[in-house]
């Protein structure tokens, strides 16, 4: 297994000729409020073709919450999300995936798993097996195939979560914190899978709150605090001088408290 | 899509389902509304093989109380009707429901009850008498309560000894609502008496140490008569079928039948089959 | 107590005899009994699933309506099928009442509420986890429905079980449409009943204990059978 912590270094930025274009995917001023709560607020935000952007912030900041508004799984109460320049649709959904934090796997063969994902997609016959094949293969779970898919290791079921939704070839996937709940190994596995999609142009939405994460796989960085943007732009330069107090705290690995907090003692009302 | 295996697999199923419920197209039957009585005492069971064998018709008897079966015939589920009520088959057929009521066969009512005789009746010939004797003691008497022919004959009797045993009930009365097997497990239960068709009580199994206490009177007399649902008020009777059932039960050899069911050999029915007896 | 054993005994005796009769009237029970819960879960398991599933308006409604029709005694069922069937009622012309198909229906009716609303719950837990996987992925309602019901196969197999409890076990509702007519609509039931009436306690026990030891046969095979698959299924 690669160690991508020194490929990126030298990764170049493939998108970069394309800054001119439509972005792919757009989010315009979108709010979202639940229950008398507001959530999200005045997030605005593009993702370029073939690019991968990396969610990140802390926990509660409302990642998952964005990344669900941008799949279309929820509505924002406030702005619109926009695919290639239109209303997101039922056909632009479907040219979307999504990877959940805790991989959803059907009660049935892993094989099964991959056959209905590639059945709703309307494929059927000696073109579908041989699909799967190829893709458990490219996952290494080919050993695995009659296996049910429940009674894998985390790892491996998470692999096949991401080997199902590539199966289905979209153009762009979501992945909510794919590696929380896995091993540094099982990680560097998801990692590498992620990777070779985004070398083949599919366009990579990742959240997550690891910031060696956030190195290896970020070209696009957003940076959520409490339901704003607190900072975008490239990964590599929020990383090194991140401009805004939330990430800078974030990277060092710290808490932030607020505007005007440094440390818990200037918290209001501390008693340390 | 997915769905099109499990589609055809139900939809199969669904046909056998459907399939194996339509072999029962066999019309050569008739169905007899009748009454607890005859059928726990075992009458059709010996009657209703000598009738098939003679004439290929199947009887299918549905045993509930009188009430109950003139009410199915009304709705014309049934095509004969055999129960043990006069006055109440008589205005069936005045109402055209039924066509002309024949007499079959008789047995009597009898007053069963505990050893200990509390209401000290036991040996009693006049009923009306006992009856009294029971109200003035207050000694517990479980009545059918269900619109039965029983249960219309008791009543019967209680107007005859001038007593309204029915606002005793919850007291010493005690209306049981049920068939009269069930009525007699009850009774025989909370040491009641007990008024019970002779056949019934012969052929009952859980007498436990139970004896009839009053027997003989001809105020308890039981008739029972048969009527041919009337086909103009429902006209898939099966007329044909049913008549044929009635007469042949009027005939020799059914009155024959009827009085050569025994149980411990004793007889439990007696044929007085006249035809338009009513 | 010896009555007791005598009805245990008197039990095995029957079966051991296997006496035709007996064995018609077993017979008749299971396919009676079969049936209305196979057209059950038929109804039961999509209408449930549906309700579990999807949110549309009076879907609260629904949940209440199944959940109390639960409850509904037989004997209302009987009459409310025996009226629809009879002659004079608006089905009479169909010739069902006092057939084996009266009393098909009549146990439907009391099983498909069971069915659904536990199917209901049984899925609502499924599509809770299901939900957004299947949103993401795009999957059509129908697929939706069927991929639910199947991955709650297991937990469903109880609940069939659960409304075979009920209908084998029923009285009140077969009596009535069915007349207990014997060789035609006698079942295990109906003969227990009617053998009580005549006083035959022991019989009626007997005849009650090979009841409980058909249930118990029924239920331990579908278990037995849920336990390998599951363990083929997960292990």
């Amino acid at each position: 297994m690669r160690d991508f912590a020194f490929d990126m270094a030298t990764g170049p930025s493939v998108g970069r000729q394309r800054d001119e274009q439509q972005p792919l995917l757009e989010a315009c001023n979108i709010g979202f409020t639940a229950r008398g709560e507001q959530l999200l607020h005045n997030v605005d935000i593009a993702i370029r073709q073939g690019s991968r952007t990396l969610i990140v912030g802390p926990n509660g900041a409302g990642k998952s919450l964005l990344l669900r508004l941008l799949h279309g799984l929820l509505q924002p109460s406030d702005g619109k999300v926009l695919w290639q320049g239109n209303a997101l649709n039922a056909k632009a959904q479907r040219a979307q995936a999504m990877v959940f934090q805790r991989p959803v796997l059907l009660r049935r063969s892993v094989f099964a798993n991959m056959k209905f994902a590639l059945s709703v997609r309307g494929l059927r016959g000696q073109k579908r097996s041989d699909k799967i094949l190829s893709a458990l293969a490219s996952a290494g779970l080919s050993h695995l195939s009659n296996r049910p898919a429940r009674v894998l290791s985390g790892g491996e079921q998470q692999r096949l979560a991401v080997v199902r939704a590539l199966a289905c070839d979209p153009e762009l996937l979501f992945l909510d914190e794919p590696t929380a709940n896995l091993d540094p190994a099982s990680t560097a596995a998801i990692e590498e899978l992620v990777r070779d999609a985004s070398a083949r142009g599919v366009t990579i939405v990742l959240v997550t709150h690891d910031v060696g994460q956030a190195r290896r796989l970020g070209e696009d960085l957003v940076f959520l605090q409490d339901g704003h943007v607190a900072e975008s732009g490239p990964a590599q330069k929020i990383l090194t001088e991140p401009q805004s107090e939330p990430a800078r705290a974030w990277r060092e690995g710290r808490i932030y408290l607020g505007p005007n907090t440094q440390s818990l003692c200037d918290f209001p009302g501390s008693k340390l | 899509m997915i769905t099109r295996p499990i589609l055809a697999f139900v939809f199969s199923a669904l046909l056998s389902a459907v399939a194996s419920q339509s072999a029962s197209a066999d019309e050569n039957f008739i169905i007899v509304q009748s009454t607890t009585s005859t059928q726990n005492s075992g009458l059709f069971d010996d009657l209703l093989p000598k009738f098939q064998e003679k004439s290929g018709i199947e009887v299918r008897v549905v045993a509930v109380g009188t009430g109950q079966a003139i009410k199915n015939a009304t709705n014309g589920d049934g095509d004969v009707l055999l129960v043990h009520s006069r006055s109440s088959e008589e205005k069936f057929v005045t109402d055209g429901l039924g066509i002309s009521r024949s007499d079959v066969m008789y047995n009597d009512f009898v007053i069963v009850g505990p050893p200990s005789d509390p209401a000290e009746i036991a040996g009693t010939k006049n009923v009306v008498a006992a009856l009294q004797k029971i109200a003035e003691t207050e000694a517990i008497f479980a009545s059918r309560g269900d619109d039965s022919g029983t249960h219309k004959a008791e009543l019967r009797l209680w107007k005859a000894a001038d007593i309204d045993a029915v606002s005793a009930s919850g007291k010493w009365y005690r209306e049981t609502g049920s068939g009269m097997g069930a009525t007699l497990n009850t009774g025989t239960g909370m040491g009641a008496y007990v008024m019970t068709d002779r056949a019934t009580w012969i052929a009952f199994g859980n007498k436990g140490d139970y004896q009839i206490a009053v027997e003989g009177d001809t105020r308890l007399f039981n008739q029972y008569g048969v009527i041919l649902v009337n086909p103009e008020a429902h006209p898939h009777v099966k007329a044909t079928m049913g008549q044929s059932f009635i007469d042949w039960l009027l005939s020799k050899e059914g009155q024959a039948a009827i009085a050569s069911f025994r149980i411990d050999d004793q007889q439990l029915f007696f044929p007085n089959g006249s035809k338009g007896s009513s | 107590m010896s009555s007791f054993w005598d009805a245990l005994a008197g039990s095995f005796g029957l079966v051991i005899a296997l006496d035709p009769d007996l064995m018609e009237i077993i017979g008749l029970s299971m396919r009676v009994t079969l049936t209305a819960v196979f057209l059950a879960c038929l109804i039961g398991l999509p209408l449930g699933a549906a309700a579990g599933t999807f949110r549309f308006p009076g879907r609260t409604l629904l949940s209440v309506v199944l959940n109390a029709l639960m409850g509904l005694p037989p004997v209302v069922v009987g009459l409310f099928v025996y009226l629809l069937l009879s002659a004079s009622g608006p089905l009479g012309p169909l010739r069902l009442l006092y057939t084996p198909t009266a009393m098909i229906i009549a146990q439907m009716v009391i099983v498909t509420p069971i069915v659904a609303a536990l199917t209901r719950q049984v899925v609502e837990d499924f599509n809770s986890e299901y939900a957004e996987q299947f949103a993401s992925m795009g999957v059509g309602p129908l697929d939706r429905l069927m991929s639910l019901l199947w991955d709650g196969r297991y937990s469903l197999l109880t609940v069939a079980l659960a409304g075979f409890g009920r209908a084998v076990a029923e009285v009140g509702a077969v009596i009535i449409v069915g007349g207990n007519i014997n060789h035609v609509t006698r079942v295990m039931t109906t003969t227990i009943a009617l053998e009580t009436s005549k006083g035959n306690l022991q019989l009626a026990m007997a005849l009650g204990i090979v009841l409980l030891t058909i249930a118990f046969v029924v239920n331990a095979c579908v278990m037995g059978l849920r336990a390998t698959a599951v363990r083929s299924a997960y292990a």
